[in-house]
């Protein structure tokens, strides 16, 4: 166990951890995920929020497993290591506006760190400018942080305030189990399906939750950050989290090209448009919204399977994010930006900045 | 008298941040930093060793950690 624990806190743990996601996020797209889209946590938390029907974007809707299982694998490393800590009152409410602000970013520009990165590995060339979008919008959130900005002290709480979120999504489970997908019908109980567009695709269900289950589990040990393997790098010039985050472009780069799914370009690409400008502003609200709420939205999920109700709250933002972002036209398309992407993008940057500017305060 | 650094409760990346610059602060002598996860744990330790600090010990305290750090 102790051999386990001290591997993943090297450099080489979080190597792997960042080449396991680089090798399997490319197989799940071979097995069934979206093209482009191994697993993309925004775009997963999207359909989920489509399989809910808190949006009715009938291309976008599934419960998708890898999502339950990043935070219940994440749930089980944290009890097998000692290491689950309920915890929560570090700002909830402003945690749920960067939630829903960073989805409305990452869907303008069509994809999450992960998926950014996913997109690369994949030849798509637009992804180009979500990253360097990304690196701006973090790169702004380290001087808030340089200033002083905190979201304040969480307090150690009940253990039943931890597992609400992973009973929930034990729930989302239960669900997809009582009202599974039935051919050719959009809705099956409570629980809506796609039948054509990304919702439709998807690996089978076990596969997508044990593999699902396995990354949470090894997250969860290395601390694996997309934006904080930026961030430390801007704001302290370490590099661990970043070799993770560069051994899972690389490795998935090398698994596209064996697979043969890689298709470098700009046009036409699966899930994306060439709108670069907003490629690049829909990720910097993203990249700084997850600066400023201290993770990617990978590391949100598996910080709240260990018992952190702050990052559950976030992701609940994220959810409602993305009903707000289909239900009111914010949303890109292939065809690009939505007719009030935009104007939402500028709105959730003011809004971002007015909590960096205002929280300064010194920590009691 | 070491100086304390009291980063429980806060988020990544916080302690850090407050270990720094306590470090930058103080240059040489001993800092302690107050944890209340094994994250936070780790990358105290990494970022001050990084820094040329010693860790000089780890020890448990209350449903944290408390995190003794020197330098010559």
């Amino acid at each position: 166990m102790n051999f386990v624990r001290n591997f993943f806190a090297t450099r080489w743990g979080i190597i792997s951890v960042g080449a396991f996601i680089g090798v399997f996020a490319p197989l799940l797209q071979k097995w069934g995920n979206p093209a482009n889209m191994g697993i993309c946590v925004a775009c997963f938390e999207r359909d989920i929020a489509g399989a809910l029907g808190l949006h009715r974007a009938a291309v976008v809707q599934y419960m998708r497993p890898e999502i339950i299982g990043f935070v219940l694998g994440s749930l089980i490393a944290a009890y097998a290591f000692k290491e689950f800590r309920a915890r929560a009152g570090s700002a909830p409410i402003v945690r749920f506006v960067l939630g829903a602000f960073a989805m409305i970013g990452a869907l303008v520009f069509l994809g999450c760190p992960w998926r950014a990165v996913l997109r690369l590995a994949g030849g798509d060339g637009n992804a180009i400018f979500g990253l360097l979008g990304l690196i701006g919008g973090i790169w702004i959130g380290t001087l808030f942080l340089k200033g002083g900005y905190n979201l304040g002290r969480a307090q150690k709480t009940h253990a039943s305030v931890g597992w609400l979120f992973p009973l929930t999504m034990i729930g989302f489970l239960v669900l997809m189990f009582i009202f599974p997908q039935i051919q050719g019908q959009e809705r099956s109980g409570v629980l809506f399906y796609s039948i054509k567009g990304p919702g439709s695709t998807h690996a089978p269900l076990f596969v997508s939750l044990v593999i699902g289950l396995v990354i949470g589990f090894l997250a969860q040990r290395s601390r694996f950050c997309t934006m904080g393997a930026i961030r430390d790098f801007v704001l302290f010039r370490q590099s661990h989290l970043l070799l993770g985050f560069i051994a899972l472009v690389v490795v998935a780069f090398i698994v596209n090209l064996i697979l043969g799914q890689f298709n470098p370009g700009f046009a036409k690409l699966p899930v994306a448009h060439t709108m670069s400008l907003w490629n690049f502003v829909g990720m910097v609200l993203a990249g700084l919204a997850f600066c400023l709420a201290g993770g990617c939205p990978g590391r949100q999920l598996f910080l709240a399977g260990e018992g952190d109700g702050d990052s559950a709250v976030f992701v609940f933002g994220m959810i409602v994010g993305a009903g707000i972002s289909h239900n009111f036209g914010l949303a890109s398309s292939p065809e690009g930006v939505g007719p009030y992407g935009i104007p939402a993008v500028i709105i959730g940057l003011l809004v971002c900045l007015f909590i960096g500017f205002t929280m300064r305060k010194e920590v009691a | 008298m070491s100086a304390i650094v009291d980063a429980r409760g806060l988020s990544c990346p916080q302690p850090v941040i407050l270990t720094m610059n306590e470090i930058k602060k103080v240059k040489k002598g001993e800092i302690v930093v107050l944890v209340d996860t094994d994250t936070s744990k780790e990358n105290v330790s990494r970022a001050a060793t990084s820094q040329g600090w010693t860790l000089k010990g780890v020890e448990p305290e209350g449903t944290g950690y408390r995190i003794s750090l020197s330098k010559d």
